[in-house]
């Protein structure tokens, strides 16, 4: 057995059989919390990226189930969703600015990058319902066909992953304000960040496959 | 929300014609359930224990209080789930020729349904998810889990789920679809009332619980191991918890998508699984199937786990290829992933499409059949005592194997064909859940009920509880399975072939021997808390354990361990025991822990309301408690003082008294 790997504590306080300790005689006030929260974030991710894997196929099965109605070629304005995607890397740019300034303490800093960040978000938001609008307008409704049923749903999901993310923002940057970059908060901090640029991959993945794919095609 | 159908009526579509006035069964019902729940708070109230049972229990954030919540709430629900069994099975072994039985078929397709839904769920789930909650923190050397406040949450959404459906019993009805509530007909012309959306909001309210906690279990057991205890030194059932939940992450997303797509079709109109304008119903069969034959897995393979320990500990030897044990359990959690079409060979993918789910179905058998001569070598030349939990590992390895033999028949596509949607299937999948998995879960509890509560369950009733069970089950599923290989379909609520009746008594009269166990697990529970002073274990290591949940108390302090475990082999237990460990009896830390909190039971209930309001399209109620849980969730961050200090003292105060228990065993 090589006792090596364990802490030096462990060594200590041995049992008569004199060669093995069976407990520390320290105490570790962690208990894996902080380390915990971020792979178990992680993990969370991984689910909520099985939602989205899900509903990418249920898309790939429905895509050209369009009912005689119309099709991606009519109904997509590809400027306007690639200005949109623009908006969405560029708050991931931002925040990845404020975590920089996270990481070298300057919590004014952080709080004004992440305020950038959720402007961003925001306009994405506004962008993507504006869409919305136009094509209920034009009559391409969720209820039409299965292929807009399950472009609504998709692109809609994500949508609400980002108003999520703006909801935790907000709260974050009220927390900050109260608490200052506390290890709490900067431990949430670092989860939101993780989820910003998760959906931010998700919806390069939406643009690529939903928009991109279905126009070209 | 589209317009059609939809009211926007004060109460939406709920009126006094929702309560079942008219059915006679569900009037006796709810008496009997209002006499007990009255019963109940009126002995709370006269105890004065409210104050008690809400900081004590439901607020608590300790894994052992969570896990033994979990095991009450399936025990509750089995009770309810078998109900169901038992008016199925009396329901068809009355109804042949002219007599159409005493259940109306609306009511039986209820029952069915309800039936299927509430033992996998409200059942198998809360006890499997229960033991992993109490044990493997305790394996694994661990205070706590990774994430103490949505552990309790997780438990308040599955319970939310849990009474949403008993709501169904007494408040409009359940669905009439089957356990998976198939597309189309769970749409919403073929279903316009209330049922299929009991069933989706119930399930998606505790599927969303279940998901969380199995993230939670996932991280504990990576991050918060004992010092020393590397993978391969882990106990084999939190091996098994670790691959249970790995997989809950991976496949309860899938099943959280098909019923929201579902939901949409329902209530926005949305044209997924329709019929109609391009829908596609066999994608929710896809969608319900990667999740639902994994899942048969998420279940068993704790079960595995919990075989594991007990064939080591009753034979007193340390398990035969504990790293067989471990390869042939991730095999089967990958495997599980790749044979969801076996469900619905007669779809017509085509012939290699059947042919791949087909083979891949039987490859599990391969690392199943290792686990089992694992087992076996371990009996072999042991010194097996035969208790309670041993014998329920003997019967299981007879039940189970011959479940697992029909199911590599099943898994023939040709044969499937034969038999799809016959009874045959329905004894084949009972004979594997019921020998597999109900099976594990009673050694499971007789195994740990003494580590919960420092006294082991009424020997004589544990028995009656066996014996109930396996004769019962035999009794009840052997004539299921001639009858469907006769071809006999299943969900059917009358027969005309008088000649098939026999068959049916007899199942029936093995559904009362299962009665007799069920009940005699619950006497052994009773008996046990009556004769508790005789049948206490001082030792907190009655059976001669060889894993760490022994090491400690019975029940174990609410800091688990007063020292940090080290471990260095493979049961580690054992080894202490081996090397002349001797426990520290002064020097205590104090114990940093997590502090209780309601915020759980509070998200929980506003999703409860939600549920209900969106099942009645009460709109207004729906919006304030979805705004209401997304509140709660957001007041709870801003509470940053989580933790204490359990005193020194105090430590010392608890150790001193196991150090004179202790001194008077020996």
């Amino acid at each position: 057995m090589n006792t090596t790997s364990l802490p030096s504590s462990a060594r200590r306080d041995n049992g008569p059989a004199g060669s093995r300790a069976f407990h520390l005689t320290t105490e570790d006030h962690d208990h894996g919390g902080g380390r915990a929260t971020l792979i178990g974030f992680w993990i969370y991710l991984m689910s909520d990226a099985l939602i989205f894997a899900s509903l990418f196929a249920v898309f790939g099965v429905l895509s050209h189930h369009y009912a005689g109605g119309p099709g991606p070629k009519q109904l997509f304005d590809l400027s306007l969703v690639a200005a949109n995607t623009m908006l969405l890397l560029a708050s991931s740019i931002t925040f990845g600015i404020a975590m920089m300034a996270m990481e070298e303490g300057r919590t004014r800093a952080t709080v004004v990058w992440l305020a950038l960040t959720g402007l961003l978000g925001a306009s994405f938001l506004c962008v993507e319902m504006h869409e919305f609008s136009e094509l209920i307008a034009r009559g391409a409704t969720p209820q039409s066909s299965a292929f807009l049923s399950i472009f609504f749903t998709l692109v809609g999901t994500h949508g609400v992953h980002v108003a999520a993310g703006l909801v935790w923002m907000v709260t974050l940057l009220v927390q900050i304000g109260q608490r200052g970059l506390v290890m709490e908060n900067q431990r949430r901090v670092m989860c939101l960040s993780m989820f910003w640029h998760f959906l931010d991959i998700v919806w390069i993945g939406v643009f690529t496959f939903v928009y991109l794919y279905g126009v070209i095609r | 929300m589209h317009e059609q159908g939809f009211t926007h009526a004060p109460l939406g579509r709920l009126t006094l014609e929702s309560l079942p006035l008219h059915e006679p069964i569900l009037i006796g019902t709810f008496l009997g359930v209002a006499a007990l729940g009255l019963l109940v708070i009126a002995a709370l109230t006269w105890f004065r224990k409210w104050g008690w049972l809400w900081r004590e229990w439901l607020t608590s954030v300790d894994h052992k209080k969570i896990g033994i919540m979990y095991v009450v709430l399936g025990i509750i629900m089995l009770l309810r789930g078998f109900s169901d069994a038992l008016m199925m099975r009396a329901q068809q072994a009355v109804a042949f020729g002219a007599n159409q039985g005493y259940l109306p078929a609306s009511h039986y397709d209820q029952i069915f349904t309800a039936h299927g839904t509430i033992m996998i769920f409200f059942v198998a789930i809360p006890l499997v998810v229960g033991l992993v909650n109490f044990v493997m923190p305790l394996q694994i050397g661990a205070r706590d889990v990774a994430f103490p406040y949505l552990n309790n949450l997780s438990f308040w959404l599955t319970a939310a789920g849990a009474m949403l459906t008993m709501v169904s019993l007494f408040v409009g009805e359940f669905a009439r679809t089957g356990w998976l509530s198939y597309a189309p007909l769970a749409e919403l012309p073929y279903s316009p009332d209330t049922g299929v959306d009991y069933y989706l909001w119930s399930l998606e309210i505790a599927g969303i619980g279940t998901t969380l906690s199995a993230v939670n279990m996932v991280a504990t057991i990576i991050k918060m191991r004992a010092p020393g205890m590397t993978l391969m030194k882990m106990p084999v059932f939190t091996w098994t918890a670790l691959c249970s939940n790995v997989l809950a992450v991976a496949i309860f997303p899938a099943l959280t998508a098909a019923f929201f797509l579902l939901i949409l079709d329902r209530y926005a109109g949305t044209q997924f699984f329709t019929n109609e304008l391009g829908g596609s119903p066999m994608m929710y069969w896809n969608m319900v199937w990667i999740w639902g034959h994994p899942e048969v897995y998420v279940l068993v393979l704790p079960a595995f786990g919990i075989y594991s320990e007990i064939t080591s500990t009753f034979t007193g030897k340390r398990l035969f290829g504990y790293s067989s044990m471990v390869y042939a359990t991730l095999v089967i959690t990958i495997l599980s992933y790749l044979v969801w079409l076996h469900h619905f060979f007669t779809m017509g993918s085509g012939a290699s499409v059947n042919s791949f789910f087909g083979i891949a179905t039987m490859i599990i058998a391969i690392p199943t059949g290792a686990k089992v001569f694992n087992w076996l070598f371990t009996m072999y030349r042991g010194e097996i005592r035969f208790e309670l939990p041993m014998m329920w590992v003997v019967a299981f390895m007879l039940t189970f194997v011959v479940g697992g033999m029909t199911g590599v028949l099943l898994a023939v596509p040709a044969a499937d064909f034969v038999l799809h949607n016959s009874l045959f299937l329905v004894a084949h999948f009972h004979n594997t859940i019921i020998g597999g998995v109900v099976f594990g879960l009673f050694a499971g509890m007789s195994y740990w009920f003494p580590k919960a509560f420092g006294f082991r369950m009424d020997e004589f009733w544990g028995k009656v509880a066996f014996w109930g069970w396996v004769i019962g089950y035999w009794v009840a599923w052997t004539p299921i399975y001639i009858v469907g290989l006769m071809g006999v379909p299943r969900r059917v609520h009358h027969l005309d072939d008088a000649s098939l009746q026999p068959y049916f008594v007899v199942a029936a009269l093995g559904a009362v021997i299962i009665l007799i166990g069920i009940l005699g697990f619950v006497m052994s529970i009773v008996m046990g808390i009556v004769r508790r002073e005789a049948l206490r274990d001082a030792t907190g290591d009655p059976w001669g354990g060889r894993t760490l949940e022994w090491s400690t108390s019975s029940p174990p302090p609410a800091y688990n361990f007063a020292f940090q475990p080290v471990v260095h082999e493979l049961d580690a237990w054992h080894d202490m025991k081996e090397n002349g460990y001797q426990r520290p009896t002064s020097g205590f830390h104090p114990v940093h822990m997590p502090r209780n909190t309601a915020a759980g039971i509070y998200v929980a209930a506003l999703c409860l309301v939600f549920g209900f309001s969106m099942i009645w399209y009460i709109w207004w109620l729906a919006e304030i408690s979805a705004v209401g849980a997304v509140l709660a969730s957001i007041l709870h961050t801003f509470n940053y003082h989580r933790d204490y200090f359990i005193p020194k003292d105090e430590i010392a105060l608890t150790e001193d008294e196991r150090t004179r228990a202790l001194a008077e065993v020996a």
